[in-house]
């Protein structure tokens, strides 16, 4: 049996390793490893509520909106107060957005260098200017630093990767992927100026608040946002569903690796000012079963946490006592379960949910792309599952934000107002990207006295649970194939397919013991 | 890095500044050309972050990231955005530190944790695993400039915010220069910074290898003057218009703006390329390039909707205070 430690885990947001037994060329043990904490929930306690709305955007930089609009509505349900109808279209607006960046950017950014052999750009004949201006920077990059102390960074941040027989052969494709590279970062800007439009700028929005956001919608604002979801949209139908396609179609393995078959979505993109009708649906499945969600069934564990609190607690109860050397513990993130059962979140999970509601815009798109690969339902419960229920979602949010701008009323008021309470307790639910978050607040003297977030990154990427069951993606590791175990890029590639996003699994942690320090060289 | 004039001299003093452009201005654009071309090795080290500034990064727009990525620097290690993964990420860190490499920037995102490394590691080493803080240190010693992006490096920001109960931090969250007394680390606070002045700073540094900073070591440019005096809403303040409730017109002090405490050029600059910016949205500002932030007083972000007079009362400056209190009784402000 061989330990093989990948850390840090890249091109995902924080801090996060893996560590794997691999015996006969195959993973048979895994665990993940949360390396940073923050304490923003004690930070938290004692403020007034609203501050809640810009403190926990900062949680995340790369989903500041679905914190903030979890922190409204659980200030809402606390407040006794709804969004007006301006507000939560306003809201479905700047989410939406946020979405197209955060979906383009995993795929492109953060996913695609997985499978696509960079270094291609040297052997590109073709006479597109910016690709031309890419090859000779790469070429200038290995003459000048040829044996130079920073050698080892040459065409730096793309070199060193992983090194192997693994990346795709086809010169044409890596090409095409490394064109769309660079054109997925304007696209991703594009979205971002969506998100500015109604939320004032982004990362870490300034519009939203308790009773909806603060920008009223205005003409102008409205064309800005439309001008971009159209050049938007284009991308994601002409050239990012095809790029998705294309790695399916040169990696078929990865339809039967990374997976995972308990599926959680809170719902997404509100109807209704009560949040109780979605487009995507809410729902539970679990043992091959479709069921009502029942928010009062989720609870964290900690035995293998570095905390020494109580367990199993519901986040209304929740507490968070840390202990950074606790013996047999490996991570500072929690293990959430639902009824005891652990939960994938996320883009499939909202998928497989949306599919079996008989979604149709949902089960169009999912059996179109089955047909193509010849494939069943079971397919889509993998790394590639993964990837292609992103790109479904971006083309379903492109319809709807056109929808959600007519509806808008221009130059009416954003957002309801409210009175804050002398005492409350909020729930706020939201899928974020990469899942299902939860907020849960308890107002006492117009104050905090506790905040809990739940994140989609606890529930996918969180440990063993007090029975010692393994973590989704500790699962969802298991039977990954590793060809070399110095370059395990197999596993890396199932990681990154849930989009895990560490600075959001952030617990409380206080205390002043200094482990020693030890020299890096 | 691919500037043309314009670009340059947008992100060095904004579009207003830029047309009373100097001889000696378009002199430094040459030479920025000119340095800039040498490709400065970057390692930019994420620390306690939300990668905020990061992707605030991703927004910049003349010069586009892409350009400024395979044009402008070397971005030797970035955790987000590197090829590499495991091992073959973190050798590069390794090696700057053993072949004490000296041709580097180093850029700071997020706080270090100071009372324990265990609150933030960054991969292995001879089977040790490394805290945030050690690499930080290690690499500081060498790089010829350090610059904290962002309020949690510059400052400690929310991380390094207090708990009310006790005063206490939970982890001990310092800003980077904490760990480097008696050298000068430069400050781009914001939460995010606009990827203008990460970017001019950077060229900034280059061009004439100093900067003109401000007593927090903030680059003046950026950070000279108040949000109050760059506000969109600053004719509804002197005409004492106030909104009082978010959404409204007027000027948004009632509502918890903290554009007269607070400096940056946000409502001159503007986000993602003009688009919109924090008090014209009709939020305010929420003063999050200040070193307090995010305890600023003893209030936080947002006071209550309404104010209570008690609270007025605690307004450091008189003259606001009296305006506030006249409001409040159903006068108005004429300032």
């Amino acid at each position: 049996m061989a330990r093989v430690l990948i850390d840090p885990i890249t091109r995902i947001e924080g801090h996060l390793s893996i560590e794997l037994d691999v015996q006969g060329g195959k993973v048979v043990e895994a665990k993940s490893k949360g390396d940073m904490f923050r304490g923003y929930e004690k930070i938290l306690r004692g403020r007034n509520p609203v501050d809640a709305n810009q403190i926990t955007q900062r949680i995340c930089g790369v989903c500041p909106v679905s914190h903030g609009i979890a922190s409204s509505k659980c200030l809402d349900a606390a407040f006794k107060n709804k969004p007006n109808k301006n507000g939560m279209l306003l809201r479905n607006l700047v989410l939406g957005a946020n979405y197209l960046q955060s979906h383009i950017l995993h795929f492109y950014h953060l996913a695609a260098l997985d499978f696509v052999d960079i270094k291609a750009i040297v052997n590109y004949k073709g006479g597109d200017a910016k690709l031309l201006a890419v090859k000779e920077w790469v070429l200038d990059e290995i003459k000048s630093k040829k044996g130079q102390p920073d050698e080892i960074t040459t065409a730096a941040p793309f070199l060193p990767r992983y090194e192997g027989d693994f990346y795709i052969k086809d010169q044409t494709l890596n090409v095409d992927a490394i064109a769309h590279y660079l054109q997925a970062l304007d696209i991703r800007l594009k979205a971002h100026k969506m998100v500015t439009a109604f939320g004032g700028r982004v990362p870490h929005l300034m519009g939203l608040v308790p009773g909806g956001v603060t920008q009223v919608p205005t003409r102008s604002l409205i064309r800005e946002y439309r001008k971009n979801l159209k050049e938007v949209e284009e991308f994601v139908n002409k050239v990012y569903m095809n790029d998705v396609i294309a790695v399916a179609k040169a990696f078929s393995e990865y339809f039967k690796l990374g997976k995972f078959t308990n599926m959680m979505s809170y719902g997404l993109w509100d109807k209704d000012v009560d949040a109780m009708k979605f487009t995507m649906e809410r729902g539970v499945y679990v043992d091959g079963k479709l069921k009502a969600l029942d928010t009062s069934l989720i609870k964290e564990q900690v035995r293998y946490a570095r905390y020494n609190s109580g367990s199993d607690l519901h986040p209304l109860k929740g507490q968070t006592e840390p202990d950074p050397h606790k013996g047999g513990a490996y991570t500072w993130l929690k293990a959430p379960r639902y009824a005891g059962a652990g939960m994938e979140v996320g883009p499939l999970a909202r998928v497989v949910v949306s599919y079996l509601s008989g979604n149709a815009f949902v089960k169009g798109e999912v059996d179109g792309l089955l047909k193509l690969f010849n494939a069943d339902l079971g397919a889509v419960f993998s790394v590639l599952g993964r990837h292609t229920s992103r790109a479904i979602e971006c083309k379903l949010i492109c319809q709807e934000a056109k929808v959600w701008l007519d509806e808008l009323e221009i130059g009416k008021a954003p957002r309801s107002t409210y009175e804050i309470p002398e005492k409350g307790e909020g729930e706020g639910l939201v899928e974020a990207a990469r899942g299902a978050l939860g907020h849960w607040i308890v107002v006492e003297n117009k104050k905090i006295a506790n905040y809990q977030c739940v994140v989609p990154t606890t529930w996918f990427c969180g440990p063993r649970d007090d029975k010692g069951t393994p973590g989704p993606v500790e699962q969802a590791l298991i039977g990954t194939p590793i060809a070399d175990n110095k370059n395990p890029i197999e596993a890396a590639r199932v990681v990154r397919s849930f989009d895990p996003c560490i600075a959001c699994a952030v617990h409380v942690v206080e205390g002043d013991r200094e482990i020693g320090t030890f020299k890096v060289c | 890095m691919s500037f043309n004039r314009r670009d340059f001299l947008k992100i060095m003093g904004g579009s207003a500044v830029a047309l009373g452009v100097s001889g000696v201005v378009l002199e430094g654009c040459k030479k920025a050309l000119m340095e800039a071309a040498k490709r400065t090795n970057v390692i930019w080290l994420q620390a306690q972050a939300c990668s905020g500034c990061s992707i605030s990064l991703l927004n910049a727009i003349d010069p586009d990231i892409a350009s400024v990525i395979t044009q402008g620097i070397s971005l030797n290690y970035h955790q987000t955005l590197v090829g590499g993964t495991g091992d073959a990420a973190v050798s590069v860190l390794e090696n700057a530190v053993k072949t004490q490499r000296k041709d580097f920037v180093l850029i700071v995102e997020g706080s270090i944790p100071t009372k324990s490394d265990e609150y933030c590691t960054i991969g292995e080493v001879d089977g040790k695993y490394v805290g945030a803080r050690e690499w930080v240190r290690e690499l500081g010693k060498n790089a010829k400039a350090i610059i904290s992006a962002g309020t949690c490096a510059a400052f400690g920001g929310i991380p390094g915010a207090k708990i009310r109960e006790t005063g206490d931090n939970p982890t001990g969250a310092k800003g980077a220069q904490d760990l480097f007394k008696g050298k000068t680390v430069v400050n781009i606070p914001g939460c995010p910074p606009h990827p203008d002045w990460m970017i001019g700073t950077l060229v900034d540094f280059l061009t004439t290898g100093k900067l003109d900073l401000d007593e927090y070591n903030r680059p003046k440019k950026y950070f000279g003057r108040t949000v109050h005096e760059q506000c969109e809403n600053l004719p509804d303040y002197k005409r004492g218009r106030f909104a009082k409730s978010w959404g409204e017109k007027g000027c948004l002090y009632l509502l918890g703006c903290l554009g007269m405490d607070s400096n940056c050029d946000i409502p001159r600059r503007k986000w993602l390329g003009g688009v919109n910016s924090c008090t014209g949205c009709g939020s305010g500002c929420i003063g999050c390039t200040e070193p307090v932030f995010p305890d600023t007083g003893s209030r936080g972000i947002y006071k209550h909707l309404k104010a209570d007079a008690g609270e007025i009362m605690k307004i450091e400056n008189a003259d606001i205070r009296t305006a506030v209190l006249n409001l409040k009784n159903g006068g108005t402000i004429n300032g």
